[in-house]
């Protein structure tokens, strides 16, 4: 498990982020790469404090955002005097690390006094504060509308101007990339194991001769930092930085991100950046009621699968590489039905509450359904979603108790592949 | 269900060749929020586009029989998600973009699209405006690629002064407004024009409120009472109107309030009586206004979606842009930009005129106050509650602002 | 002095809501160290429902009702949802409260639209109550009051006088010592999460009418609430209530005050670009923030809050 493996996989993943632009060249995909790029890098530096810290922050967009809004002064002011060029926006994200960090190190003097829940709290009333103070000063933070530049200035740097979203993409990448690595690097200095000693016990720690609050004070600052490099990003990315990623939804945001990927992992967070990313571009477009679906399927992650998706993933790995997997296949494959037709019945209720309840649709109460026309004012819909809800879970609780018995055994089976 | 299916919109657009392009329809991507705390306002745009467009194609649709279009985006009302939506649009290849919903998304998207232009003049695309006021986007902002649909803040101020201007009972006068450009700009222009209409106004008050961010107005409404205000001046809207207008009642306070978006979609439901005589908004058409030919299309609206027509603008923006179209016997925006330079036109609504200079519309503006409705006169009440906005003035619609500078 | 009594009276009568709000949050944190995110939601939610039952049988059933509603809702959240997440520890517990911050939002925008919705003060408590100067104070602010003493009271009487309140102040410090004797101690739990979000509930009836009811009415409040408890220390009943009536206070006096730093800047005599560009804002914008701004401090000065005994 040790380095080289590691590079091994590495070359083929780097190979593939090179490729991807060419694999989807559409300007849409590639800025939904570029998102997801800039996420991952968030989520990573909010895991820092989640996941290695034990502090779960409800204002992270704080750092984001005012390391976003440095890098934009600087932008602007470069691009007024036209000097530097492409140079600039290549170091740009550095400029929003650093303002990052300095907010990290001044916000988190106060916040990192308490830890659990309360700096939870605290974090959420210091991140309210900057949010709302930040449009009262339009001079630095544009009001309402935020600030623009433009990426394009100066001399080409060999023919490199990032104009073209794929250089910015190449960007993003290289400074993602970067990021990541000093991060991982991070949680093996002693300053990221004293981290977790905080998170799991911080008396011993304090007994081992560390200062718990020094730590989580540590460990928030360089979480800003990097999130100011990932505000840094977007600002290039965008050529936009407004109050809002600042705010509580760009806190809420990341938070989703780190914890349905695994904060329990270190690549967890990067799990849940793009997927959270992706489904919400992507879903957005199909349904009204996307947010909903969204907070289920949160809460369905706190309760079911408090690790993540990385914990599903790490679960399943050790049986894996014993070859025991193939005992649960049969098993999934019997629960895949009833799973489809549970959430085909609870999308339906949902689609249809929505069509009559009418928050949304002005009046449209009938869409079309694989060419059928579905009318809500009828009773026949809601029959059948109910049916296939009720029907469904029932027949899941079922197939369910199978697949928690056949895991039982595989991972009995597991442990004494373990042991020899 | 949203009508977009972005891969088929794709396979069409790279299966778009000279060649059948004549078949095509014309597709307007709307931007505007379809989810967030917007998106009732959103989707009451989205319907009244789209039944213009219907009854637009029904009569024959454009360029001797192509069909308009709409394709919706939705841009959450944020700045930063219209760009990433003005990407997915010139991605599908569309030409045409119309949005209203806040100043701070349309300078955003002038922006982008200014950016665009300059950077694939072979796609050009065009910015049709239906709501977004603040003055800067027909002045220090104006853009060939821009067009703006509704009248600016600073036109309708122009309007609300020269009304107050002939009320000598009118002595002092508060304003009230929201802490962003465009709250800022009409409390420039209730400073400026007042200043020179009646200089013997006393401005007692030039408050400015967080963006939906105060519940309780009872301490502001306190603070207006004690200066003796008679007059309001607010280009608040949403609850940051309601609540106020609500607040002002229960404390008894006797000003007239004077409003922008008095009668925007939910603010009549939740003012109720509390608007009766004290509410005035000032608006291009209202459904009380005798005569006017768009009355059986905002009958067929609002028998369609429940919803009581607002935007007397929208059907203007259409038929000009359906008339640009023809005009210039070309889809291509350039062309189209041009014709709708200086275009007159006799509309739904009355006449209007497209200022070549800075792309600004003139059209006729109303203010008018909410009444209890009788049946007859005013006739018809807003979303259920009895009230409407009646007793109508007329402005004429050649109102002078600023210089324009390109 | 007409102004000053009228915001005073103000400033106390949105207090008292506030604290209605911080008790039931306070309660249940001291009790079972859950930081209930969705508290706020809760109080949404008693809004929705006492405008659903007022348009059925009017404002009185409702003021009854509907706390009484989601209380049981409330309830059946901790026994089916926060117990089971409980075993995690207190960090899931609070991203549980938080999902599910999220998910009442989004049921509330499913059946009531995304609007605000038209739930008005009940007419027979519309019209001014006493003359204050020359104008009338609204005997809707008044009731308001009196309801949030009457819970108060009530609130205080439950705790140090009946057997329910013994077993409850027992279980704060003691849960397994009453568990021992018999005692139910989850359903305890369950019993004071659902009387919490009952009591917010009972603030979302009287507040959602005296506001606005709409879907954002929970965040605009939530992040005040939390401050209110910092500041008051946490799981400090009095210091909740001083906190409340303190913000309270504090916020509505701010925005009487027209007072700028520019005008301190120019005292001084600096007048430059960088003096007006952040000089310009006037104390009553920045009242909305002035919470947030006292939370700062009291973290900075006295860290366990005001009145707060417990270091955490």
């Amino acid at each position: 498990m040790k380095g080289r493996p590691h590079l091994v996989a590495a070359l083929p993943a780097l190979a593939c982020l090179v490729a991807l632009p060419f694999v989807f060249p559409q300007g849409f995909a590639l800025s939904l790469m570029c998102q997801m790029g800039i996420a991952t890098i968030f989520a990573l530096s909010y895991n820092m404090l989640l996941g290695q810290t034990g502090l779960l922050s409800f204002g992270h967009a704080v750092y984001f955002g005012l390391g976003a809004f440095c890098a934009m002064h600087v932008l602007r002011w470069a691009g007024g005097s036209g000097g530097g060029g492409a140079w600039v926006v290549i170091a740009l994200p550095l400029v929003g690390g650093l303002g990052g960090l300095i907010a990290g190190i001044v916000l988190g003097a106060i916040t990192t006094r308490r830890a659990g829940t309360i700096f939870a709290m605290i974090s959420l009333g210091v991140g309210e504060m900057v949010a709302s103070v930040a449009p009262m000063f339009p001079a630095l933070f544009g009001g309402e509308a935020g600030l623009n530049a433009n990426r394009v200035f100066g001399a080409p740097l060999f023919g490199i101007t990032f104009g073209p979203q794929r250089q910015v993409y190449y960007l993003i990448v290289a400074w993602a990339l970067l990021a990541a690595w000093g991060m991982h690097a991070l949680t093996r200095t002693p300053l990221g194991r004293m981290a977790n000693a905080a998170r799991d016990n911080p008396e011993r720690a304090q007994f081992v001769g560390y200062h718990p609050q020094m730590v989580r004070f540590l460990m928030l600052a360089l979480s800003g930092f990097f999130a100011g490099i990932a505000g840094g990003l977007s600002a290039i990315n965008y050529e936009i930085v407004t109050g809002e990623s600042l705010g509580a939804h760009t806190s809420a945001l990341v938070l989703l991100m780190a914890f349905i990927g695994g904060i329990g992992q270190f690549y967890g967070p990067i799990i849940g950046a793009v997927l959270v990313t992706f489904l919400q571009t992507a879903l957005s477009q199909y349904t009204h009621a996307w947010l909903f679906y969204f907070g289920l399927f949160f809460l369905f992650m706190v309760l079911e699968a408090p690790g993540g998706i990385a914990s599903l993933v790490q679960l399943h790995r050790e049986p894996w590489r014993q070859g025991l997997l193939r005992w649960v296949w049969p098993q999934y494959a019997l629960a895949a039905l009833p799973v489809a037709l549970t959430l085909a019945g609870l999308i339906g209720v949902v689609e249809l509450v929505y069509r009559v309840a009418g928050g949304v649709e002005a009046g449209e109460t009938s869409w079309k359904l694989f060419g059928n026309a579905i009318d809500a004012t009828r009773w026949q819909p809601w029959a059948l979603a109910l049916l296939l809800f009720a029907g469904g879970g029932a027949w899941l609780r079922r197939a369910w108790s199978g697949v928690a018995w056949q895991w039982k055994m595989v991972l009995l089976a597991t442990a004494r592949g373990k042991d020899r | 269900m949203q009508l977009r299916h972005g891969a088929a919109a794709l396979a069409l657009a790279a299966g778009c060749i000279a060649g059948n392009a004549l078949a095509q329809s014309i597709k307007i991507a709307y931007i505007d929020p379809l989810s967030g705390a917007f998106a009732n306002v959103g989707e009451a745009g989205a319907s009244q586009f789209q039944m213009v467009i219907e009854d637009i194609n029904a009569k024959g649709g454009v360029l001797g029989g192509r069909k308009l279009e709409l394709v919706k985006f939705d841009n959450k009302t944020s700045p930063q998600e219209s760009l990433i939506q003005f990407k997915a649009v010139t991605d599908q290849g569309i030409r045409y973009i119309t949005q209203g919903n806040g100043s701070s998304v349309a300078g955003v998207l002038i922006d982008a699209v200014n950016k665009w232009n300059e950077r694939n003049p072979d796609k050009t695309v065009l910015f049709l405006n239906y709501a977004a006021v603040d003055p800067d986007f027909t002045n220090d902002k104006c853009s060939f690629w821009h067009f703006r649909f509704d009248a600016n803040s600073d036109m309708k101020m122009q309007a609300l002064t020269s009304f107050i201007a002939k009320r000598p009972a009118i002595k002092k006068v508060y304003l009230f407004n929201q802490d962003y450009q465009f709250g800022k700009q009409v409390s420039r222009a209730a400073n400026e024009m007042l200043g020179k209409k009646r200089p013997d106004i006393k401005i007692v008050g030039d408050e400015f409120i967080g963006l939906g961010k105060v519940k309780d107005f009872a301490p502001y409404v306190a603070k207006i009472k004690a200066t003796g205000a008679d007059t309001v001046i607010t280009g608040n809207w949403g609850n940051d109107l309601t609540l106020f207008v609500k607040a002002a009642r229960e404390a008894g306070l006797k000003s007239d309030f004077y409003t922008y978006y008095g009668g925007g979609l939910g603010t009549p439901a939740a003012l109720g009586a509390s608007a009766e005589g004290k509410v005035k908004q000032i608006t291009e058409w209202h459904i009380n206004i005798p005569n006017t030919p768009i009355l059986p299309f905002a009958q067929e609206f609002k028998k369609r979606t429940k919803i009581d027509l607002y935007y007397g603008r929208v059907n203007v923006q259409m038929r000009m842009f359906a008339a640009a179209l023809n005009s210039a016997g070309s889809d291509d925006p350039a062309k189209v930009a041009t014709a709708l330079e200086g275009m007159f036109l006799s509309t739904e609504i009355g006449d209007v005129e497209m200022r070549k200079d800075d792309h600004q519309l003139l059209q006729n503006l109303y203010i008018s106050t909410f009444t209890k409705v009788d049946g007859k006169n005013p006739k018809y009440d807003l979303e259920g509650t009895g009230f409407a906005p009646h007793r109508h003035v007329e402005l004429p619609h050649r109102l002078r602002c600023r210089p324009p500078a390109r | 002095m007409e102004f000053f009594l009228v915001s005073l009276l103000n400033g106390v009568s949105y207090g008292l809501l506030l604290f209605m709000l911080s008790s039931g949050l306070t309660l249940i944190f001291s009790m079972m160290g859950v930081l209930n995110f969705a508290h706020a939601s809760f109080y949404m939610l008693g809004a929705y429902f006492a405008y659903q039952i007022s348009t059925a049988v009017g404002f009185w059933p409702a003021l009854v009702l509907a706390p009484l509603l989601v209380g049981v809702v409330g309830g059946a959240i901790e026994r089916y949802g926060l117990r089971r997440v409980h075993r995690y520890g207190h960090v899931p517990e609070l991203l549980f409260t938080f999902g599910l911050a999220y998910l009442i939002e989004e049921v509330v925008h499913l059946i009531w639209g995304r609007i605000a919705v038209d739930y008005r003060i009940p007419e027979a408590l519309d019209f001014g109550a006493f003359q204050v100067f020359d104008s009338l104070y609204p005997a809707y602010r008044v009731f308001m009051m009196a309801v949030s003493i009457a819970m108060l009271g009530a609130l205080y009487w439950t705790l140090t006088r009946t057997r329910i309140g013994l077993i409850i102040r027992a279980a704060l410090t003691h849960a397994d010592m009453v568990q021992a004797l018999g005692h139910n101690v989850p359903r305890v739990f369950m019993l004071v999460f659902g009387g919490g979000c009952a009591l917010a509930a009972l603030a979302g009836v009287i507040g959602g009418n005296a506001f606005v009811t709409e879907p954002a009415m929970a965040a605009a409040v939530g992040s005040i609430v939390f401050v209110v408890i910092v500041v008051g220390g946490l799981g400090s009943l009095a210091g909740a209530f001083i906190a409340s009536l303190a913000i309270g206070v504090i916020q509505t006096f701010a925005v009487a005050l027209d007072w700028s730093l520019l005008d301190t800047f120019r005292e001084v005599g600096w007048t430059g670009e960088a003096a007006r560009a952040i000089g310009t804002i006037k104390l009553s914008q920045f009242a909305p923030v002035l919470p947030y701004i006292l939370m700062v401090l009291i973290l900075i000065f006295r860290p366990r809050g005001l009145l707060g005994r417990r270091d955490t």
